[in-house]
Order: structure tokens, then C-alpha cells, then sequence
């Protein structure tokens, strides 16, 4: 299999609406008959990148790149930057506000999902410019 | 047990059944969406009380059988149209969450 690049914008603003890029990759890598553990942990990352994006950098970009061995995911937005990444990768902190939290997010569990359910996460930030946190989970061979 | 069998066993509402045939193995209790994609299990039945359209969304994601909304609660229509996009079976009981969670438990015959 030859390496797959997808690239799907990630529209700011309304959390409400916030998915339909996860959803468009999920359904991609079914097409592909790739294993439904790596679909289900690949989702879960793009889709918690995804409402960091839309709640705190009013959305962003994801590149998705399926290669033979792995999946890398890209989500790089251009918002505030995170200041203390540490911090940002506790469950339970979050700096989301109260609209997110009506909507069942915001709980601080973003960054440490998508931490525990891929095999490598790096996190690319600088305050004001912008975060890119890049994802790859390993295709069973 | 299939969501199906679910249906006839606690008496389910049935808002939208896209996959009948689906396997149920466990549960999951929560209404806090991240807590759920990080510890709901792949094919559990995910009981909340929370009914807006990232329900759909969340339940896609996490790879859950079923959403069973408790207490009574009614899907808002985004949700409704969401589930249908999206093909999730999203159910109700008028039982509130502890309740449900129990009869859920007795019918996947869970270890208490």
C-alpha cells in the first residue's frame, strides 16, 4: 500500500457542529479495511484535536497520512499556543470555558487521550503563534 | 447479546437503530465527553444523560453499540439527525442511571 495523504479543514467557532472531520477520516480508513482498534484510536485522537481546535484556536488544519506501517495525524492550528504544556497534559486541566463545559466538554481529557491512545504524540507550540500536535499509531503488520 | 436483544430486554425506547445486529459487551456510565472517549469500552452500551448532537459524534468515535439516554431524557433533533447521519443507535430508558446501569449489568450478566 502506497502512503495515503488526506487533508481536512477544521472550521472554528461552532463546537456544536465540531466532528465532521473525524468522522469524514473515520469512514476513509474503513474504506481502507484498515484494523477497527487502529480506526477507533486513530478517531478518537482526530476528534479530541479537533474540539481543541474549534475551543481554544477557532479551528485549524488536519493532515492525515496512512502509511504502510502507521498513521501520522497532523493538527496544526495558528491559536494562542499552549504555555505550559505540562500542565496542559494533566487530566483535569483545562482552560476551556462554559460554553464547552455545558457541552460535555472541557473536562481536561483531550491532550491525555490522545496521549494514551496513540503510540506517539509530539507536541509543537509557541504563545501566539500557533500549535501543531502531531499523532502516529502503528498498524498491526 | 446484540442491541436488539438489549431492546427487548430492558424495554428500550428506540430513537434511531441503524445497526440492530450489533454486539453489546459491557457499559459505560458518564456524561463528561473526553472521561467517555478515554474509558468507554469498544461496543459497551454508553448510559448519559447529556442529548445534544456531540452525543452522535462521541459515540462514533469511542466505537460504542449503543447510547441508551436515561432518565427520561429526549434527543434534541440535531442528535436525532446526527444518529441517523451517522448511523448510531441511540436509544432511551425512563429508569434513571443507576437503575439502568443495574438492569444493564444483570442482562450482560456483569460481575457484580
Amino acid at each position: 500500500m502506497e502512503t495515503i495523504r488526506l487533508v481536512y479543514p477544521v472550521e472554528g467557532g461552532d463546537l456544536i457542529e465540531a466532528g465532521e472531520a473525524s468522522s469524514k477520516m473515520k469512514l476513509t480508513l474503513k474504506k481502507l479495511g484498515l484494523p477497527q482498534d487502529v480506526i477507533r484510536r486513530a478517531s478518537i485522537c482526530m476528534y479530541e484535536g479537533e474540539i481543541n481546535m474549534v475551543i481554544h484556536a477557532d479551528g485549524g488544519q488536519a493532515e492525515v497520512e496512512v502509511e504502510p506501517e502507521q498513521i501520522v495525524i497532523r493538527m496544526a492550528d495558528t491559536g494562542p499556543g499552549i504555555p505550559d504544556v505540562e500542565q496542559a497534559m494533566q487530566e483535569g486541566y483545562s482552560t476551556a470555558g462554559s460554553t464547552a463545559r455545558e457541552l460535555g466538554f472541557g473536562a481536561g481529557m483531550g491532550l491525555p487521550n490522545m496521549k494514551r491512545y496513540s503510540d506517539e504524540m509530539i507536541i509543537d507550540t509557541e504563545v501566539g503563534k500557533g500549535t501543531t500536535v502531531t499523532i502516529k499509531i502503528k498498524i498491526p503488520q | 447479546m446484540t442491541v436488539q436483544e438489549l431492546i427487548s430486554a430492558l424495554e428500550l425506547k428506540v430513537f434511531h437503530l441503524a445497526q440492530p445486529e450489533r454486539l453489546v459487551t459491557g457499559g459505560y456510565v458518564g456524561d463528561l465527553l473526553s472521561w467517555v472517549m478515554g474509558r468507554a469500552g469498544q461496543d459497551s452500551a454508553w448510559l448519559t444523560i447529556m442529548s445534544n448532537q456531540n452525543v452522535a459524534a462521541v459515540a462514533l468515535m469511542a466505537d460504542v453499540a449503543c447510547v441508551i439516554l436515561t432518565e427520561g431524557v429526549q434527543p434534541d433533533a440535531d442528535l436525532l439527525r446526527r444518529a441517523e447521519e451517522k448511523e448510531v443507535n441511540l436509544l432511551g430508558i425512563g429508569a434513571d442511571t443507576f437503575a439502568a446501569a443495574c438492569q444493564l449489568g444483570q442482562v450482560l450478566s456483569v460481575p457484580q
